[in-house]
This record gives structure tokens, C-alpha cells and sequence, in this order.
């Protein structure tokens, strides 16, 4: 038993030449099968976010961990980049004389491209790999077991509160992303680029617009969904102790980070062509 | 719990196989559980005993055979969750919800699947503590703040609250003191047999064995080689049962290193 399968194996893999075009082939049929995977996980988990039973206080305390607890970590992102970003502008745009455009373009560039983006790959890392991590752990202990014989399945009690908990909150969490942001460029431009603070604030206001803002938060819905569903699953498809957590919560971010990148273009796109 | 009479078997495995890729783990696997019986599976390390009783619950996918549950198959979805309604399993870690506490532990079947009240289910959670020697003062408390031995009371106080017709005992003593592994031992054969219940436990630790079984069953290579009453152990007659009583490394069954 010992030596039959080194050799059947070796028989698979027929001739040297031909190797390679097997091993790409592998690869292919591999990632069609992982997104087979995941399209069937994600299916039956966005089912059980919208059909009863949701338990509305694992809800509450997934928006505790996915939303407040990342208030700080947001919040920093943003008022950095809003202060990167004036000054980029002012720089750029000193070249052309338009320096005064300064906050129309960093309202502009947080409310529908930065503030989403950055706070989604931000939660790819803190809250899919948290996600990833707890699950995870619960499946190699075999709590995941437990809940089955205790008849709750996990897609209702863990995934889909936090998945829910993922798209209700990250909207919310770029919204106030949007103001730390802006309040960054704000600082930059009065403190160190001699520009009226008053000013400053009304031209933002008066350039963003309902659209703008509509489209970032609906990028972070969608990635706040991609965010926990990719914790998700990974979680649950992880295996062999403290190592197999720990590759779960590192395919989680990647993967997270991959698709909220890919996401927010075929999204920019729809909103470009609809006129969002 | 309105169930239909119980008169043969609680429990039937027929001819269960299952593999894991090319590891055949279990080729053929019989064993009948009577009601108010205590059944315990023992058997070298990497001999499916855990495979056997998950696959009892339907945690894992047969490849061949059938489970009968009270005389019904359980092969599809409400049949296994009819299945899980009426029995209760304790893991051999415990298994415990870390993010809840020790009564939301002990209740969740009340709180998640029969939706009683968070006030109802903390009482009977409170009661079914005191039936494993646990006090009160624990219920508010988080697993990670119990001992190993207190996790297991709780692990079992969680398995016996739904009053099941059968619990599965997962090497409910390992990694326990032995003065704790045979408390948790005079535990489980008081409530087992307080619920009017049958057991089936896997075990490596003899005197859990001697305590806890009315029946021993012998896994060996996928089967079942050897079963009888938990008095025939010392006399057999099966050289499988004769080393893994005695603890010998030499003998028919190759030791797992």
C-alpha cells in the first residue's frame, strides 16, 4: 500500500515533456474549482442573510467587532491620506496654477475612490483576518461540529451575521472615513498651504454631490460583504491546527484585497457608464 | 419531547465505509447501541473511532453503508437533523463557544434551536450546571476561565440539557488528572443514566473503560474485531483486545510512531 501510489502517480503524470501543459492545467482547473467553491459558499450564505432565522444579537455584536472596533484604524487611514492627497494636489497643481482646486479634487477623489478603497483594503486585513482567524479556530476544535449537533448551522449563526454585519457597517465606516478625509486635506491646507479654512470647507461642500457620496458607500456595501464572506471562508475551509489558521486569515486578506481591488473597477465602471 | 416508543436499537451502523483520499479509514463497520446502554469504542490511535461516531451524526459523509436512528435511516438532511434533536455529543476538547458564556454554552440548543427565553434558559442552564457539580458563580463565566476539568462538566452539562435519547462521549477523560478524569467519569454514568440515556464513548484511558461501559466494542483496521461485555475484557480471547488491554507494544496491532 505504501508504494502503490508514488507509482500511479508517476504514471499520471505521463511524459516529461508533457508536464508542464499538466501542471497548467491543474492551476486552471484548480482556481475554476476554488470559484466554484466560493460561489456556492457565498450563495448559500447571502441566502441566509436574507431568510429567517437572523439572529439579531449576533448582528449587533458582529457590528461591534466589524464596525466600532475599526473606528480608530479607519479613521487614521483617512486623515492621513486626506492630508497626502492636499498635498499632492497642491503640488501637482501648482504647476498649472490650480491650487485652488485643492479641496474640490480631495472631496472628490475620498468620497468616491480613496475613502471606499483604502478603508476596505484596511478591513481586508483587520476584520477578513480576524474573521478567518476566529473561524478557524472554532473549525479545529471542532466547535463548527459542535454547533451542527446542537442543530444551528453555521452559515445562519456565524457567517451570515457577519457578513451582515460587514455590509451595514463599512458603508457607515466610509461615511465618517469621508469627513476624517476631508478634515485631513482641511488641516494640511490651513495649517502648512495658507489657505482659508471657511473657504476651504465651502468649496468642498459645494463640489461634492449625492452621487459622489452614493457611490462610495455602495463600493463599501460590496466590499464590506467581499470583506467578510472571504473571512468566511476561509475560516471554514481551513484545517491542521494553529498552521492552517494562520494560512486560513493570510488567504483571507489576499484574497479580500484581490477582489475588493478587482470589484471597485468593474464597479467605477458601472457607475462611470449609469452616470452614478 | 414527543417521540415514537423505542423498542429495538437507538442506534444501527450497517457496513459503514469511509475514506479519506486514499486512506481507507473504515471498511465495513457494524454496531447495534441499545437503548440504555453504554457502548464504549476503543481502539488504536488512527482507527476511526472518531470517524465512526461523526459519521454516526452525519459530521461526516458516508461512502457506503446506512445509520438507523431509532429504527429510521438518517440519510438525508431532516433525518440527520431529527437525528442531532434527540442526541448530544461531548468533544473531546470540550468544544466550547469561546465568545459566549458558560450558561449560553450550556443552553444554546434552548436559546438557538427551541428559542427560549434568555431568562428560561439561563435557569435551566444554572440547573444543569448543578448537576455536574458546578455552581452558579460559573455561569456568567467565559470558557477560557475554567479549568480542563470544569470545561468538560460544562462540555457535558451542554450535551444532557436537551435531555437526549443518546449522548456520544468523545475521550471525555483526556488530558485530565486522574483523580478529575474519574469524577468526570462518575458524572457521565450518573447522567447518562439519570436521562434513562444510551452512551457511546470512545476511550484510550482503561479506567474510563472499566467505569463508564456496560459494553466494549474493538476497532481494529476499519472493523470491528471483538465485542462483548465490559466483564469479558480480561478474558476475551481476542489477541486485538488482550494488547490494547495490557498496554503492549508487541502483539498484532502495530503501534502508530
Amino acid at each position: 500500500m505504501t508504494a502503490t501510489p508514488d507509482v500511479i502517480s508517476a504514471r499520471q503524470r505521463g511524459p516529461i515533456l508533457l508536464r508542464p501543459f499538466a501542471m497548467i492545467g491543474q492551476t486552471v482547473i484548480g482556481a475554476f474549482r476554488e470559484v466554484g467553491r466560493i460561489a456556492v459558499f457565498s450563495g448559500g450564505v447571502l441566502a441566509a442573510c436574507v431568510t429567517p432565522v437572523i439572529y439579531l444579537r449576533e448582528v449587533l455584536r458582529q457590528c461591534m467587532k466589524v464596525g466600532f472596533y475599526s473606528l480608530p484604524v479607519v479613521g487614521l487611514t483617512a486623515v492621513f491620506i486626506g492630508a497626502a492627497l492636499a498635498l499632492n494636489i497642491y503640488t501637482g497643481g501648482s504647476r498649472f496654477n490650480a491650487e485652488q482646486f485643492v479641496p474640490n479634487i480631495v472631496v472628490l477623489g475620498i468620497t468616491r475612490e480613496l475613502g471606499p478603497v483604502l478603508a476596505g483594503l484596511m478591513l481586508a486585513g483587520r476584520v477578513s483576518a480576524g474573521i478567518a482567524a476566529e473561524i478557524g479556530a472554532m473549525r479545529v476544535t471542532e466547535q463548527i461540529d459542535a454547533l451542527l449537533t446542537l442543530s444551528a448551522k453555521p452559515e445562519r449563526y456565524l457567517y451570515a451575521p457577519r457578513v451582515i454585519a460587514g455590509i451595514l457597517t463599512l458603508p457607515i465606516l466610509v461615511l465618517i472615513a469621508d469627513i476624517i478625509g476631508v478634515l485631513g486635506g482641511y488641516l494640511v491646507a490651513v495649517g502648512a498651504l495658507d489657505f482659508n479654512g471657511s473657504l476651504y470647507l465651502k468649496n468642498s461642500w459645494a463640489f461634492v454631490t449625492g452621487n459622489d457620496i452614493w457611490s462610495g458607500v455602495i463600493k463599501a456595501a460590496v466590499f464590506g460583504g467581499i470583506i467578510s464572506l472571504m473571512g468566511c471562508y476561509q475560516g471554514d475551509r481551513s484545517k491542521g491546527g494553529a498552521g492552517g489558521v494562520g494560512r486560513a486569515a493570510t488567504l483571507a486578506v489576499v484574497g479580500a484585497a484581490v477582489l475588493i481591488l478587482a470589484s471597485n473597477y468593474i464597479l467605477t465602471s458601472i457607475f462611470v457608464r449609469i452616470g452614478l | 419531547m414527543s417521540v415514537n416508543p423505542i423498542s429495538g436499537p437507538i442506534l444501527e451502523l450497517k457496513n459503514v465505509h469511509k475514506a479519506f483520499g486514499a486512506q481507507q479509514v473504515l471498511r465495513g463497520v457494524d454496531l447495534t447501541v441499545a437503548r440504555g446502554q453504554s457502548l464504549v469504542i476503543i481502539g488504536g490511535s488512527g482507527t476511526g473511532k472518531s470517524v465512526t461516531i461523526k459519521s454516526a451524526l452525519g459530521l461526516i459523509p458516508l461512502d457506503k453503508g446506512e445509520i438507523r436512528f431509532a429504527g429510521e435511516a438518517a440519510n438525508d438532511g431532516k433525518s440527520i437533523a431529527a437525528l442531532r434533536r434527540r442526541t448530544g455529543m461531548l468533544f473531546q476538547g470540550g468544544a466550547l463557544f469561546d465568545s459566549l458564556t458558560v450558561w449560553e454554552n450550556v443552553a444554546f440548543a434552548l436559546l438557538y434551536r427551541d428559542r427560549v427565553s434568555r431568562g428560561n434558559a439561563k435557569n435551566l442552564a444554572i440547573e444543569n450546571l448543578a448537576k455536574v457539580r458546578l455552581p452558579a458563580s460559573a455561569a456568567d463565566l467565559r470558557p477560557a476561565e475554567l479549568s480542563g476539568g470544569m470545561q468538560k462538566r460544562v462540555a457535558l452539562a451542554r450535551a444532557i440539557i436537551a435531555k437526549p435519547d443518546l449522548i456520544f462521549f468523545d475521550e471525555p477523560t483526556t488530558g485530565l488528572d486522574p483523580i478529575t478524569a474519574d469524577a468526570v467519569n462518575e458524572l457521565i454514568v450518573e447522567q447518562v443514566k439519570a436521562l434513562g440515556a444510551a452512551a457511546v464513548s470512545i476511550t484510550h484511558d482503561m479506567a474510563s473503560v472499566r467505569k463508564i461501559a456496560d459494553e466494549v466494542a474493538m476497532l481494529h483496521d476499519g472493523k470491528i474485531v471483538w465485542r462483548g461485555p465490559v466483564s469479558a475484557l480480561d478474558n476475551s480471547g481476542s489477541p486485538y483486545v488482550d494488547q490494547f488491554v495490557n498496554g503492549r507494544a508487541d502483539g498484532p496491532i502495530q503501534p502508530a510512531i
